[in-house]
C-alpha cells in the first residue's frame, strides 16, 4: 500500500490530473494485455504455416474464410488472419522494443555514469566516443549493423541496442555529473564505503528521473525503429512478422487499393507509439522543474 | 575568435580520422566481403588471386592506410555493382537528395517555428493543444508510414499527384533539378511533405519547450515592465531566446535528414543517395557503403562547424567570452 505523501503517491497525484495520460497509459496496458494473451485471444496462429491457406489470401475485412471464423480485418497475402497477425506482430514488436531497450539502458547508463565518476581523460575518452556516435543518425547506424549481422531476433536486438545506448549514456553522464559534485556525494565518499558503492547506491538513485523519460521514450523509439528496418527488409524474416514486416508486406498491394493488410497492422503500432510517447510526454513534464514555478 | 576557429577545424579532423577508421573497420571487418565478389563454387586458386587483387589478404591496419591514402587522393574505389567509380556515383544521386532535403527541412522551420512559439505563449488554448497533439502524432509516427498514407491518399484515392519517381527535370549548372518543372515539383511535394513530418514536429515541440520557459523569465517580465507591446516581446526577445537550440536542431535535421531519406527515397523511389545506399546494402556494396558514412559524417562535423559559428552571431555573451 502506498502512503499518501510518499513520492509514488504524489507523482501518481499529478499524472492523474492529465486526462489524456491516463487514458493513454490505459492503451498501453491495454496493448501489452493482448499482446500477452495473443495465443488465448487470436483465432488463428499465424505463425503455423500449415493453418494457412492460399485460397484464403488476400480478402478484404469482413469475409468468412475456410476456417470457419470471420476476418474482421481481413487477409495478407499467405492467407493469414490480420487480426491474429497484428496481435502476434504486437507482441513481437513489444518484446523487441523492450528487450533492446533494456539492454541499451544498462549499457549506456553504465558508460554515462562511470565516465561521470571516473573524470579526467577516461571520462573525456568514453564522451567522445559516444558523441561520436550521436553524430551518426541511430537508424543509419541500426540499418548498417542490421545488414551487416544478417536477419534474425538476436541481430535485429544488437541493432537496435548499438543504436539506441548513446542517447541513455549521454543523459546519464550529464545528470551524474551534476550530481557528482554535491554535497552528499563527497560526504559518502568519505565514509569507508567502496566507490562502487556510491556509485549505484547514492549517485544512479538520483539520476533515475530523466534517465525514465528517455527510457519511455527510446522504447518507442526502437519499436518505431524494428518496424522502419523490417519494412526496409533488414528486419525479421516473414515467417516472424513484426508489425513492421506485416505493413512492408502489404506495401507493394496497396497501390492496387487492398489497403488493410498494411493499414491495420500501422494502426496498431500508431497507437502503442503514440500512446508511450504521451505517457512519456506526461512523466517529461512532471520531472522538469524548470516548469515549476 | 580565429583561434577558436582554428581550433575546431583540427577537432574536426581528428573526429574524420577517427571515423573513418571505425567506419573502415566497422563496414570492411564484419563477414567477408569476398563471399560477395565472387560465388561459392570458384576454385580455391580463384578465390586466392581475388583476395590478393582486392589486397584482402594484408593485414587490416595496412588495408585501412591504403583505403586512407585513396581517399585523400579522391577515390573512393569502384562500386561492386555499378562498376563506377564511387564518389562519381555518389556525387550524380547527391542533387536529387539535397533537394528534397532542403525543401523539408526549411518547409519545416517556417511553419513550425511559428506554430510551436504560439503554441508556448498560449499553452492553454485550443490550438495549442491541437497544434501539440499533431506534433507527438508527427513525432511518434514512423516516417515509412506516413509515407504510405501520403501515397494511399493522394495518388491511390484522390489520384492527383504521382506515388514516385522525380518527374520532369531541368538543367542549373549542369545539374538536372526537380524543383525547376512543375512536373518535378509535383512529384516532390508528397516526399518532401514526409521528410518535412517529423522535423516539422521537433521544430514546434522545440520552440514550445523554448518559449513556455523564456516567457516565465526575468527578461519578459522586465521587457513587459517596460511597456512592450506582446508582439514585440515575442519578435525581439522570446525568438532571439529561443533561436540557439532552434539553429543547432535545424542544422543537425540537415544530417538526419540524410539518414530519414533513406526510408522516403525508398518509398517514393526517389533516386536520391538514399535508396542508393539501401541498394547497396542490400546487395553488400562495400565501397559504396564506406563512402556513404563517410560523406554523412564530413556533412554532420561541416554543419555543426557552421553551427558553432552561428552562436558567435546569436549570442554576444559568446563573442565577449572569447574575443
Amino acid at each position: 500500500m502506498m502512503r499518501k505523501d510518499s513520492p509514488a503517491a504524489r507523482f501518481w497525484a499529478e499524472f492523474r490530473e492529465s486526462r489524456i495520460a491516463v487514458a493513454a497509459l490505459a492503451v498501453v496496458v491495454a496493448l501489452v494485455g493482448v499482446a500477452l494473451l495473443a495465443p488465448l485471444i487470436a483465432p488463428q496462429d499465424p505463425h503455423d504455416l500449415a493453418k494457412l491457406a492460399l485460397m484464403d489470401a488476400r480478402r478484404p475485412p469482413g469475409y468468412v474464410g475456410s476456417g470457419g471464423y470471420t476476418h474482421w480485418l481481413g487477409t495478407d497475402a499467405q492467407g493469414r488472419d490480420l487480426f491474429s497477425a497484428i496481435l502476434y506482430g504486437l507482441r513481437i514488436s513489444l518484446q523487441m522494443g523492450l528487450v533492446a531497450g533494456a539492454i541499451a539502458f544498462a549499457v549506456g547508463v553504465t558508460l554515462g555514469i562511470s565516465a561521470a565518476y571516473l573524470g579526467g581523460r577516461r571520462e573525456a575518452f568514453i564522451m567522445r566516443v559516444i558523441d561520436l556516435q550521436l553524430a551518426f543518425p541511430a537508424i543509419l547506424l541500426a540499418l548498417v549493423i542490421s545488414a551487416l549481422l544478417g536477419q534474425g531476433k538476436a541481430q535485429l536486438i544488437a541493432a537496435l541496442a548499438a543504436a539506441q545506448y548513446a542517447y541513455f549514456a549521454r543523459t546519464a553522464h550529464s545528470a551524474a555529473s551534476a550530481e557528482r559534485g554535491k554535497d552528499y556525494v563527497e560526504a559518502a565518499l568519505s565514509t569507508p564505503l567502496p566507490a562502487r558503492q556510491v556509485v549505484w547506491r547514492h549517485i544512479l538513485p538520483n539520476c533515475l528521473p530523466p534517465l525514465i523519460v528517455v527510457a519511455t521514450v527510446q522504447v518507442a523509439n526502437a519499436i518505431a525503429l524494428e518496424a522502419t528496418l523490417s519494412f526496409l527488409g533488414v528486419g525479421l524474416p516473414v515467417t516472424e512478422p513484426s508489425l513492421g514486416s506485416l505493413i512492408a508486406n502489404g506495401f507493394q498491394y496497396m497501390l492496387s487499393g487492398r489497403y488493410w493488410i498494411s493499414i491495420y497492422p500501422g494502426l496498431a503500432l500508431i497507437l502503442l507509439i503514440v500512446a508511450i510517447n504521451l505517457v512519456g510526454d506526461q512523466v517529461r513534464d512532471q520531472v522538469n522543474p524548470r516548469l515549476k514555478r | 575568435m580565429l583561434t577558436h576557429v582554428i581550433e575546431r577545424i583540427l577537432q574536426a579532423l581528428v573526429v574524420m580520422l577517427v571515423m573513418s577508421a571505425l567506419v573502415f573497420v566497422g563496414v570492411y571487418a564484419i563477414g567477408n566481403p569476398i563471399d560477395v565478389l565472387i560465388g561459392p563454387d570458384v576454385s580455391q586458386d580463384i578465390r586466392l588471386e581475388t583476395i590478393a587483387r582486392y589486397g584482402l589478404d594484408r593485414p587490416l591496419w595496412e588495408q585501412y592506410f591504403t583505403f586512407l591514402s585513396r581517399v585523400l587522393h579522391g577515390d573512393f574505389g569502384r562500386s561492386f555493382v555499378f562498376g563506377m567509380p564511387v564518389l562519381e556515383l555518389i556525387l550524380s544521386r547527391l542533387p536529387a537528395t539535397l533537394e528534397l532535403t532542403v525543401a523539408a527541412v526549411v518547409g519545416a522551420a517556417l511553419i513550425g517555428i511559428p506554430a510551436g512559439i504560439y503554441a508556448g505563449y498560449r499553452p492553454d488554448s485550443a490550438l495549442a493543444k491541437a497544434i501539440m497533439a499533431l506534433s507527438i502524432l508527427g513525432f511518434s509516427v514512423p516516417t515509412f508510414w506516413i509515407g504510405l498514407v501520403l501515397i494511399m491518399t493522394f495518388a491511390v484515392e484522390l489520384q492527383i499527384l504521382p506515388a514516385g519517381g522525380r518527374g520532369d527535370t531541368a538543367a542549373l549548372f549542369g545539374i538536372e533539378w526537380s524543383f525547376l518543372t512543375a512536373n518535378g515539383l509535383s512529384h516532390m511535394l508528397l516526399p518532401a511533405a514526409n521528410l518535412a513530418f517529423f522535423k516539422l514536429a521537433l521544430m514546434t515541440r522545440l520552440a514550445r519547450a523554448g518559449t513556455r520557459e523564456v516567457m516565465l523569465s526575468d527578461t519578459v517580465k522586465f521587457a513587459r515592465a517596460a511597456g512592450l507591446s506582446e508582439w514585440t516581446v515575442l519578435r525581439r526577445h522570446v525568438l532571439r531566446l529561443i533561436s540557439i537550440p532552434l539553429v543547432t536542431v535545424f542544422g543537425l535535421e540537415f544530417a538526419s535528414t540524410l539518414a530519414f531519406a533513406v526510408v522516403t527515397e525508398t518509398i517514393f523511389s526517389w533516386p536520391g543517395i538514399g535508396k542508393l545506399i539501401i541498394d547497396s546494402i542490400q546487395s553488400l556494396d562495400r565501397p559504396v557503403m564506406v563512402a556513404y558514412l563517410m560523406l554523412v559524417a564530413f556533412v554532420f562535423i561541416m554543419i555543426n562547424f557552421v553551427v558553432d559559428l552561428t552562436y558567435f552571431a546569436l549570442d554576444p555573451r559568446l563573442r565577449k567570452g572569447r574575443a
